[in-house]
Parts: structure tokens; sequence; C-alpha cells
């Protein structure tokens, strides 16, 4: 009963950012990236938190779902703040204990590419909360269609996306029912070494591989039977429209980074 | 004399990796409207057969033609596909798109229909299978039956003149059997789309205008259903069944009952041995 | 050996917001020797219950009783039980992995823990109670057969485990004729060995033919019991629940109804067959 999964992180409620054109959200979405590296102050990061905070807000995406998605991410913020912070060499030394020596600037780089590595994560999950799988590959297509002439697959491979998202709930029942068909016959999956699980593997990879060749064959063959025949001439009905709201996404973000350039002009390095 | 919509002249097909051809020399013709049932046990070529008329297969002898086109034309091969539509056997592994209604939009998608077309087309069509309600659903939560119905309605977008199901009900539970074959029967009735069906079950074969029953890759029999499962000796030669009422009287014939041929259905059946048993009434 | 469910319901994802209740308070016991036909649409529980019978699936409450040991109860050795009860999936063919059929068969087997001869020894069994020629089949890749043929093989490597009940989950779907006709014989004389079976079944002839006892199933509910002979004369209840009886019942309710004196509970073609010609026989003196 894997009926109901959900695919990566989508957070699928109705709100303005869900409806916004996923192209506008990815270009959009790089521009913060950028964005974040023009901070050089905490009010810089703070402004970033407030307007990451705001978009949360008008998406109808609890706040604490932005940082559940930093989670798993805990252990390389941690690392990343006392690498900076332990091996920075220049600056004034403050502490020094042993080989240990802590320097402002050691402080300052920790501070700032933690906080860096935090909102770049924050920026793509508010990106990937708000757009489904399959807007986002549709987006990425047509953003990269101008590479077509370059004969990069765009549309391919979009299609590949769009299928893999299709047959992943199938192949997960399917992967559901082998493993207990062979647990009926005595196979065991929890128990023994690593090498022994893995061997264990086999009576369901097997399967699940043959089942997915033969899906393929037959999908290839209903694809074709309906026409199919590449990305050339091909109509959408899912057409992606830039509006209102999109010109409005897009002057917010402008706003904001003009913002940060502004305080990094009037701030110069005044990270405290 | 009606329209032919779909003819094979002395067809065989031999596949590539076997010496056998997997059909010899068929010939046959089907007109417009017209509600055929192919029938033959597992391996008799029937599903090769199928995929000749929508020019999947090319013949390795002899022609198939599609509303007047020849198959082996490769310029009208998008037309082919378009007017001879095609439902298969997985239900799964047909549904392209996470979304039903964008699934009924892909053959239209392929041809390059314009989107303010397409929208009213697949509306209808959503509609003619009684799925309308389920247009933004994603197709791996619907029963298998939904899913067959939501393939149709990927066809019939098309609009195409002929629908070939290939074994459509086979992995379906009764319900479902019976509600892909009520859409089928009515799209015949309603809208006048020839129907090549190919099953290996005899109720739904009995429903047809006419049956065809493929043995070894050759036509063994063909006719009325009345006509066909009559031969009950000659359809188990076949190693296939005939419908229980047909198998029934059958036996009783041979008891010596004077039962009338071409009992098909429990109402006929009834109603013969009421005949024989109450004459006064 | 017998298998007795006590109140069992199962909820799947119990607690989230995908709970669904998949079986409500199902009580019944399936003794020696029968042969047990469960019916029902498709999604009122029945996979789900049969996945009960063998542990794979744990209830939500209430007992499963294995010889009227408890299967979920703490000592219980979840993998030596699975071997006595056999279960065979839908589309059994799909979980086909090894290069031969012997060594496929033999999986279960190797499982647990038989050395090659006990192994090649129950391969051998368990491929001529399926009716596949040894010398012809075992060594020959599965995947080269053809539908009904792999259906036999994966079957045939549930029974090489030797269970005491099996367990199987339509085990006719997709096949033609032949290949249903096949299955349906090797399970009759499965049963006339002095076997337990289980069967989940959409075709109500196919119950008709085989089954000692019917289990009719709606949405998670245990709706009637009894012998096909019994279930089968209702043919209102049935159709009640939207799942139908044998062509033969439905005539003979035709019959009945049209005026024919005809006893009420018959279900198989042979038996109406006999009737409708003594009747015929009788009307024919009387002329």
């Amino acid at each position: 009963m894997l009926n109901n999964i959900t695919l990566g992180q989508y957070y699928p409620v109705k709100s303005p950012i869900h409806s916004l054109d996923p192209r506008t959200k990815i270009l959009l979405t790089v521009a913060l990236i950028v964005a974040v590296f023009l901070v050089h102050s905490l009010v810089g990061y703070a402004l970033l938190l407030l307007f990451l905070y705001a978009v949360c807000r008008v998406a109808n995406i609890p706040f604490k779902m932005l940082l559940r998605g930093l989670k798993p991410l805990r252990f390389i913020l941690l690392l990343t703040f006392l690498l900076n912070l332990f091996f920075a060499t220049e600056g004034k030394p403050l502490v020094q204990w042993s080989f240990i020596t802590i320097t402002d600037s050691g402080i300052r780089h920790a501070v700032h590419y933690s906080l860096r590595l935090l909102f770049l994560v924050m920026g793509t999950s508010l990106l990937t909360l708000t757009t489904s799988p399959i807007m986002l590959s549709d987006g990425l297509e047509l953003l990269m269609s101008p590479l077509k002439k370059l004969h990069f697959p765009a549309h391919e491979l979009a299609m590949m996306m769009s299928i893999a998202l299709r047959f992943i709930p199938t192949l997960m029942d399917e992967t559901d029912k082998i493993m207990k068909a062979q647990m009926a016959r005595g196979a065991d999956f929890e128990t023994g070494n690593l090498i022994a699980r893995a061997k264990a593997m086999v009576p369901l990879l097997v399967p699940l591989f043959v089942s997915a060749f033969r899906r393929a064959g037959d999908l290839a063959m209903a694809m074709e039977a309906r026409c199919y025949h590449g990305g050339e001439g091909r109509t959408r009905l899912r057409v992606l429209r830039m509006g209102r709201n999109d010109l409005v996404a897009a002057l917010c973000v402008a706003g904001l980074i003009a913002l940060l350039v502004l305080e990094g002009l009037l701030l110069p390095g005044g990270l405290f | 004399m009606k329209e032919e919509r779909l003819s094979a002249r002395d067809v065989s097909y031999t596949y590539e990796e076997s010496a056998d051809p997997a059909l010899k020399k068929i010939s046959l013709s089907i007109e417009a409207g017209e509600f055929v049932a192919v029938l033959g046990h597992n391996g008799s070529g029937k599903s090769t057969l199928a995929k000749l008329m929508n020019a999947l297969y090319l013949p390795t002898e002899g022609q198939v033609l599609v509303c007047g086109m020849d198959t082996a034309d490769d310029s009208r091969l998008w037309d082919i596909r378009r007017q001879a539509g095609m439902i298969f056997q997985n239900p799964d592994n047909q549904i392209v798109a996470t979304v039903v209604e964008e699934d009924v939009a892909f053959g239209l998608e392929n041809l390059g229909v314009p989107h303010d077309v397409m929208v009213p087309r697949i509306k209808e069509a959503l509609k003619a299978v009684r799925m309308t309600d389920y247009a933004e659903s994603a197709p791996h939560m619907l029963s298998g039956g939904q899913k067959q119905r939501v393939a149709i309605a990927g066809i019939l977008a098309m609009q195409p003149s002929c629908l070939i199901a290939d074994e459509a009900t086979a992995m379906l539970d009764p319900s479902g059997r019976r509600e892909v074959l009520d859409t089928v029967c009515r799209l015949n009735r309603e809208k006048g789309i020839t129907v090549v069906w190919i099953t290996h079950f005899m109720e739904e074969a009995a429903q047809a205008d006419r049956v065809i029953v493929i043995s070894d890759g050759e036509e063994a029999l063909t006719g009325t259903p009345r006509e066909v499962f009559r031969q009950v000796d000659r359809m188990r030669e076949l190693h296939l069944d005939v419908p229980h009422m047909a198998a029934l009287a059958h036996e009783l014939r041979e008891e010596g009952m004077p039962l009338p041929e071409g009992i098909l259905t429990v109402e006929e059946m009834a109603g013969e041995v009421m005949k024989l048993l109450c004459p006064s009434n | 050996m017998s298998i007795e469910l006590k109140q069992v319901s199962h909820t799947y994802s119990e607690g989230s917001a995908f709970q669904s209740v998949a079986l409500k308070n199902i009580s019944l016991k399936i003794e020696d020797g029968e042969f047990v036909c469960l019916v029902g649409h498709t999604g009122c529980g029945k996979s789900t219950l049969v996945q009960h019978l063998n542990g794979l699936l744990k209830p939500t409450s209430g007992q499963v009783l294995v010889d009227g040991e408890d299967l979920n109860g703490e000592h219980v050795d979840r993998r030596k039980l699975r071997q006595r009860v056999g279960l065979v999936f839908q589309y059994p063919e799909y979980q086909l992995f090894e290069e031969t059929v012997a060594k496929d068969i033999g999986f279960g087997p190797k499982n647990l823990g038989l050395d090659a001869a006990q192994i090649d020894a129950r391969v051998r069994r368990a491929m001529e109670r399926v009716h596949m020629d040894y010398n012809k089949y075992a060594q020959r890749s599965p995947f080269e057969l053809s539908g009904g043929q792999m259906r036999r093989v994966a079957i045939a490597g549930v029974l090489a485990m030797e269970p005491e009940v099996l367990i199987l989950d339509e085990p006719t779907a997709g096949l033609d004729p032949r290949g249903r006709d096949r299955i349906l014989t090797m399970l009759e004389e499965l049963h006339r060995e002095g076997g337990t079976i289980v069967m989940v079944s959409h075709s109500m002839d196919d119950v008709a033919r085989l089954a000692t006892r019917v289990i009719v199933l709606a949405h998670g509910e245990l709706v009637m019991t009894g012998t096909p002979r019994e279930i089968f004369t209702r043919p209102e209840r049935m159709e009640e629940i939207g799942l139908g009886v044998p062509d033969a019942a439905r005539l003979c309710a035709e019959l009945r109804r049209r005026g024919l004196d005809l006893p009420e509970d018959l279900y198989t073609q042979a038996e109406l067959k006999e009737h409708i010609l003594r009747a015929w026989k009788e009307a024919r003196r009387a002329e």
C-alpha cells in the first residue's frame, strides 16, 4: 500500500507562489542564490531571513517545513562551521589552546560560510516545496530549449524525468510485492552481514529489473502506437504562461537584491 | 456494400528471432462500424495481428490496409496510427503522464494539435468514457478498469475510425472487464467506431458482430458468434472454450434433446428448454 | 493443520492521513483438507486477508492462530511458519529470478537449509505436481517459457517448500483457457491428495468447480460463508454484493422462475444437465 507517497519535498497546497510559472521560480531561485553571495553583514542575513519567511507565509507553507529541509544537512553545516573556525590562519588570535587557534576572522568566516550554506539550502527548498517535480521538469525543459540548437536533448530529458515520476509508485508497489513473495519462500532480507544481505537482494533485484524492462518495452510500444516521435512538432496541453504574479515576484526579488547591494555599500565588511 | 476499414491480404509475419511464421497468409476485411472479436489461445498469433493493424509491425509478406492506406507507406504512418488507435493488455504500462488529462492529451501533443483544439477534445473523450471526474487524478490511484478507460479516452481524443484492443481486459477483475467492454460497445454503437476486440474470454466474444478464431497463425473459424460457438467440438480441438450455455446445449443435444443450435445466453437457454418441456406456454 | 482468525482487523498506515481500513473484525477457521475459496470485489480485503494467514501482515487487532498457537506471539519462528503455509501471489511468474527452472524452484528449499540431494528431490516432486517434465524443463531458463508455464514454475517454487496449506491469490488471472484449465486441474489433484487449499478467485465457475467452502468478503467484512451450494443458491444476495453466480445456477433460478419444477440448489452444469434431461424424458412420456 504505497499509493500515497509524496515525491521529493513538494508541499501540495494552493498559493500564489505555487501557481507561479516554474521558469520564474527557477530563475528567481538562481537570483536568490547569487544574492546570498552579496551579503556581507548580519543585517543582510536578517533581511534574507525575513524575505524567506514572508515567502513561506504567502506560499501557505509552515516555516518549520523549510527548517526541516536543513536537518539532513546538519552535519555538513557543523563541519563547515568547525573547519572554518579552526583552520583560519590569518587574523588576530583570540583563543590559543594546544594546537587550536581561533582568530577573529576565523569566527567571521565560520559564521559566514555556514549562513551562506544555510540560505542556499533554504532557497532551493523553497523551490522544491512549492513546485511539483513535473512542473520543475517542464520549466527546465523550456529554459533549456534554446540549447536544442546545440543538440542538447532538452525534450528527451524532460520526457524521461516525467516517465520516471509516473512509474516510481508502480515500481515501489512491485518491489513490495516481490519482496513479500520471496519472503514467503523463506528469503531473509533482514539478518546477516553486509555481503549476505547484498546477496539476499538478488531475488528482489532480478525480477524488478526484468519487470522494469518489460514495462519499458510495453510503454515504448504504447507510445509509438499513439504517434510519439520525439519532441519535434509537438504541442503541449500544459502551457506555461507568465502572468502578473510572475512580474510581481521578479520585482520583489529585484528589490531584495537592491537592498542587499545597498547594505553591502553602506556597511562594508561590517559583520558584527 | 459498406466501406472497408481494415483489411489484410495474404499477410504473413515472421519474428526476426524465430524461424516459423507467427502468421501465415491471413486475409480478412473489416467494415466500418463492425465489432469483430478475435479469439485464440496464447501464441496463436492474435496479438501479432493486432500490431500489424497499427503499423507497429510491417507484414513480411502481403499487405495491410488501414482506411485504404498501406501500412508499409512510411509517409502515412502517423495518419494510420491515428486512424487505428490501439489499447494494450497491461493498464499500467500504457499510461505515460502523471495526470489523467495529460495522458489523454499525449496522442494529440504528438500529432501537434493546437492547444485550443486539444482542450475540448480531451473533455469530450473523458466524458465518452465517463471519467470526467478523474481528469486531474494521478493514474496510479485508479482501478484497472478506470486505467483502461483512460487509455481508451487517449485514443478517442485522436478521433480514430477504428479501435484495436489487444486483450484489454485480460488483467482486470469481472467488474473492470464489464466496465471496459460496456464502454467499447457503447462507442461502437453510438459513434460508429470500428472495433477489433482481441480476447480469450468467450462471453466477451459472444457480444461481437463477428468472431474470427486464429490458431497457429491461421484463420481457423469465422462467422457470427452463434455460428462459431455451436461448433463446440471444433473449438475444443483448438483449445478454446465456448460459453457455458452453448456447451450445455451441445451436451443436451447429444443426449437427443432437440434444442436449436446457436444458444448463447442463460435467457435463450431457459426459453428453449421451456418450449420443449411445456409446449403449451 | 488449522488456521483460525479471531476478530482480525487490519488498518493500513494507521494514524496517518492516509489511513485505510482493509479488514474489519474477521473471524474464520480453515480446517485440514478444506478447499476454501475467497471471493469479493477488488479492494474488498481478500489480498490483505491471505497475507495474514502466513504472517506477512500483522493484524492491527485480533489474533491469527495456527494449530491454536498465536502466529504473532513472541516466541514464534515466523520463517518456519511461512514454510508450513505456502503463499502464491498474483502473477507469481514475475518473481522468478534464477538462471534455470530447477534453481528457481530450489530457492525455497535452499533457504530451509536442505542439502543438494534433498533440494533436487523436492524440485523433482514439485515439478511433477505442476505437470512439468523435469528432463525437458529443469535446465531451461524460466524466462524462455510461455506465460502459463512460467506460472506453473512459480507455483512449483512454493510447493517445493512442501507447505501443509497452500494459499493462492488469483492463480488463473490473465491466462488463456488452456492455461487456466491446467492450473485448476493441478489444484484439484493437490486437494484430492489431501492438501488444504485457500484460493482467491474472481471466477464463480472456478469456485463452483473446486471449492468445498466459499467465503464472501465485501468492504473488509465477512458477509457470507458456506458450501458453494449454499452460496450459489442465493443469487439475489450475491448480485446485491455485485458478484455473480455460475451460469448454471442462474439458469436453474431462471427455469424455476418460469415454472419448471427443479430443486433450487443446483449450481453445476452436470447436475443441471441431468435434471433437464430427466424432466424432458418425463414430459415426453406424459405426451
